[in-house]
Formats: structure tokens, sequence, C-alpha cells
């Protein structure tokens, strides 16, 4: 079955952590846990996984033999992905539909690529 | 012997339609029916056109893919291919009666309708699906296309490359939506067929105010997919909006091209055979009672049709319609031609007024408000307001024809303006 990369945008800075302890985060990671928990009844779940903020991030690069490393994100931009769903489905519109129930829970647009496989 | 360009041009959407179906790629589908019409055009002179051209392009076109799967199987999804086509429950090739095929065609609606739904996939952008739809339902070709939209070829070419890839790469599905997602999904099929409709209407660039032939492709797939979907309200709804907008296209233009507003036109030109299909179609979307959007305006274009002059028309009628449209959609074009309605029924300064009140942040680059609110100042306020609002229509219109037409409304403006200075010098 076609698989579907499922990423969380986050359009505004995502340099330190989310706050868990908010009442709305505290709500969207209970709806998230009820959509993967939907996802696997109907064997659409692959993988999940929240992000830790952008600036946890490190580049690696290999060139020639040589390996550098930088601080920070690849893509230099406002937005960044947050976490990511790797799904099951059968066609485009089944994984849109999933998509559509993570952009609900996450409140955050999601991103749907579909893999090789 | 008809002509075949014509034969190409009603049947090429519905033999990829079914191509696509059996063979599963979209390319593999173009390749063979073109190559089916190739074969027609050597032989249909001399054979004569078979009684049922498509179910004899459709079976051309299938048996040549299979002979070419099978020649370049070493792929695997032209595997893939060549046992869907093996398994699939169409009629045998090596039957001889192609005029018994009438059982194999009739499922071919089916696939042309799954074929708009693909074409116009909300996952593609706006431009993509237009163009899209006339390669693959409407048969033209790139380069017609691209002329069309007054874009270069290769760009139109990728912008189909880069849709057909991103359909293949995603798996999108060959079917019609159910009737949960229908609703939506309908809707984003109307709004291209319009947006074609309306792009030959009135070409947004370029040095002839109609494309006649988006228009009537545009007419076509709307009757297409009225016949496919009958009990579609909105469906029925676009075809009449765009058959009542045809019918007043003779009289749209002066002999030297300009364009003629619609106070102006000489209505004896209106094709009343248009005019009296549309009204038929606006009576049965009345009787069924689910007004939609597009019901509504082909409701507004039946009553500009039904004014025998300019000056008969049922203004209040229109501005009604235009509440019910505005209620359903609230968005500031709507509310823009709603004030239009208003400053023809109740006069310049009341349609001023309630254009004046709107929020026109989002019409700031519409040439359509500006060229509206100009001709409202023109009647029934400041002169100097009204040559800056031409000003900036002007500014705005890439259709030389349109900019024409605008030059003489703003010249007439300003003629006005010297007229009455030299008036009142006068009588000082």
């Amino acid at each position: 079955m076609p698989q579907y990369l499922l990423s969380v945008w986050f359009d505004e800075p995502y340099d330190d952590d989310v706050d868990l302890s908010t009442p709305e985060t505290q709500r969207q990671m209970a709806q998230t846990a009820e959509l993967n928990a939907e996802m696997e009844r109907a064997g659409a779940w692959v993988f999940v996984a929240g992000l830790r903020p952008a600036s946890s991030a490190t580049v690696v690069r290999a060139a020639g033999g040589d390996v550098s490393m930088t601080d920070g994100p690849y893509a230099e931009t406002k937005e960044q992905m947050g976490g990511l769903w790797v799904i099951e489905a059968a066609d485009l519109d089944a994984a849109l539909d999933w998509a559509a129930k993570a952009a609900t829970v996450c409140g955050r647009p999601i991103e749907v690529r579909p893999t090789h496989a | 012997m008809p002509d075949l360009a014509e034969i190409f041009r009603g049947e090429a959407g519905r033999c990829t339609a079914t191509l696509i179906r059996v063979l599963g790629d979209i390319d593999l589908a173009e390749d063979a029916v073109a190559e089916a019409f190739a074969i027609a055009a050597e032989q249909w002179p001399t054979t004569g056109v078979p009684p049922n051209p498509g179910g004899w392009i459709t079976t051309t076109a299938r048996n040549h893919a299979i002979d070419r799967l099978r020649r370049e199987s070493t792929r695997t999804d032209r595997h893939l291919a060549a046992l869907r086509l093996e398994t699939d429950d169409m009629q045998p090739d090596h039957d001889p009666e192609l005029d018994a095929l009438d059982g194999f065609v009739d499922v071919v609606p089916d696939d042309q309708l799954r074929l708009m739904f693909l074409c116009c996939h909300p996952a593609l952008a706006t431009d993509a699906q237009v163009a899209l739809t006339l390669r693959l339902l409407g048969g033209l070709d790139t380069p017609e296309i691209a002329r069309a939209f007054v874009v270069p070829a290769p760009t139109l070419a990728q912008r189909i490359v880069r849709a057909k890839r991103k359909l293949r790469d995603n798996h999108a599905p060959y079917r019609v939506p159910h009737a949960a997602e229908l609703p939506e999904r309908l809707h984003a099929v109307l709004a291209t067929i319009y947006l074609i409709y309306t792009e030959g209407h009135t070409a947004t660039t370029g040095d002839s105010l109609t494309r006649v032939d988006l228009s009537r492709e545009a007419i076509r797939l709307a009757r297409v997919l009225t016949e496919l979907m009958p009990d579609e309200p909105e469906a029925v709804g676009l075809l009449a909006l765009t058959l009542l907008s045809e019918a007043r296209r003779p009289a749209r233009t002066a002999p030297d091209g300009s364009m003629i507003r619609l106070a102006d036109q000489d209505r004896t030109q209106w094709d009343r055979m248009l005019i009296t299909e549309g009204h038929t179609l606006v009576r049965a979307c009345l009787r069924r009672d689910q007004p939609g959007p597009f019901q509504i305006q082909a409701a507004i274009a039946a009553v500009h049709a039904d004014a025998t002059t300019a000056a008969a028309t049922d203004w209040s009628q229109i501005v009604a319609l235009y509440d019910q449209l505005y209620a359903m959609r609230p968005n500031a074009v709507i509310a823009l031609n709603r004030a239009v309605a208003i400053g023809e029924m109740r006069g310049a300064a009341a349609g001023l007024d309630a254009l004046d009140s709107l929020d026109v942040t989002l019409l700031q680059d519409y040439q359509p408000y500006h060229a509206a609110r100009a001709d409202l100042l023109a009647r029934a306020g400041p002169r100097d307001a009204a040559l800056a609002a031409y000003d900036r229509a002007i500014e705005l219109t890439a259709n030389p024809t349109e900019r024409r037409f605008l030059d003489r409304q703003r010249k007439a403006a300003a003629d006005r303006t010297k007229a009455s200075a030299a008036d009142e010098e006068s009588t000082s």
C-alpha cells in the first residue's frame, strides 16, 4: 500500500520547547493520541513523532571525505517541521482524509507527501 | 466524410477517459488515443467512418496499447498494465463486430466523469486543473491551450507534466467521489469549467475580446457534465449560465472589435436559441428548489435576457437575486455586482452609497471595481474622482479591447467636465 509522510508545520519561530502544561497543548496531545489509536485500528499507522525545537537540530555534511557540522536546522526559514506521521493509505484521497484529521487535532497545517513505497 | 477534427474534439475526451481506467496511466492512454486517431485519419477516407467512431477509436487504442505493452513489457509497471488489460472485462480484441460495441461504450460516460474529477482534484493548483481538463477532456493540444491562455508553450507543457506526475506519484484514485465528499469535489469541477468559460468570454490578455473556442469547449464540458449528473442542479445552473452569457456574444463586440456594454447592446443580435435553452434549464432548476450560486447567477442572466431593452430590465429582481447570492457567498465581488444593480434600480447615487459601504480592501487591484466605481462617479459624483477611478481601471486592464472602451469612457467623462466648466463660464 502507498505510504505518505504527513508533516506538521510551525509557521512561527520554533526555537523553544512547546509548553506542554497549557490546557490547549494538553487537549491537543490527548486528541493526537486518539488519532494515533484510530490510525492503528484502521491499519494506517506506521510511525509518529513530535520533534524537539528546530534550534536543537544539527546539520551534518559529508564532502570529499570530510565531515562538517553546523548548529541549527537546515532550512533557514521561519517555517519548521514540528512533527510527523508516516501512514499507509489506499490512495491520495484516503491520505488527505487522515491529513484533515491531523490538521484538526494539531491546529497546524499538514503537508502530505507520497513516498516511493 | 465528417470532419475528423470535429470527431476528435467530440470523442477524444471519452476515449482517453476509458483508456486511463483500462491502462491505469494517463500518458499511455493519451499516446494510445493519439495513435488510434492517426490510424483513423489514414483509413477512414477509404473505408468510411465506422457507425460508432468513439467505440472504434477506443478499441483500436486499446489493442495498440496491448501490442505496445507486450513489446515493452520489460518494466514492471508495464507488466502490471498488461495484466490489468487482460483481466479487464472489455470486449475481447478479436471481436470483429465493431458496432456491437454499444454495450461497452455504455460504460464510458462514467469514465469521463472520473476523469473530470481527476483533472479537477483539489490537490492540483487551479491553473493545472484548467490545463489538464482542456488537454485530457477537451482534446486540445498543449500549444492550443498555451495560446488560449497567452502562456509560453513550454511553461504550459511543464504545468501539465507536473500535474500528471503529481497525480501518479500520489496514487490519486480514478473514481467518482462518494456522496459525502461530492458537493465540494463537484464544486471544483464546476469552478474549473466556469473559469474556462470566462477566460474564453473575456480573455484577460490578448487582442481579441472573445475566445470562442474556450467558451464553446466550456459549454460542451458543462453539457457533458449535466448529461452525466442530471440530478445535480448546480451543474444544470452552470450550463444555463454559460448558455445565457454566450447568447449575448454576437452583440458584445462592435465591427471594429471594441467592447459594447450590456446596457448598449443591440438585443436583437442575441442568440434566441441559446436563450430559450438557458431559460428552460433555469426553470427546471427553480422547480427543483435547491438553489446554489451557479443557478442564481443563471437566474440573473435570465432576467437580463428577458428584457427587450436595457431600460426594461427588472433590476429589483436582480438585486433580490444578488441578495440571495451574497447570503450564500458573502464575498466582495458579489457585493460589488449588487451595488451596481442597486445603482441601476435606484440611481447612481444609491449605487455609490452601496459601493462605498463595502469593505473594499480586497478590491483595490480588481479592475471591475474601479471601472464600476468610475461609471457611477461619472454619473453622480465628483468628476475628478471619476477620472481618477478610470485611470486606475485602465491601469489594471490587460485586455486591449477593454482598455480602448475605458479610454473612450474616460474621455467622455473628461469632455463633460470641460463642457460643464465652459457652461459655468458662459453663464457667469
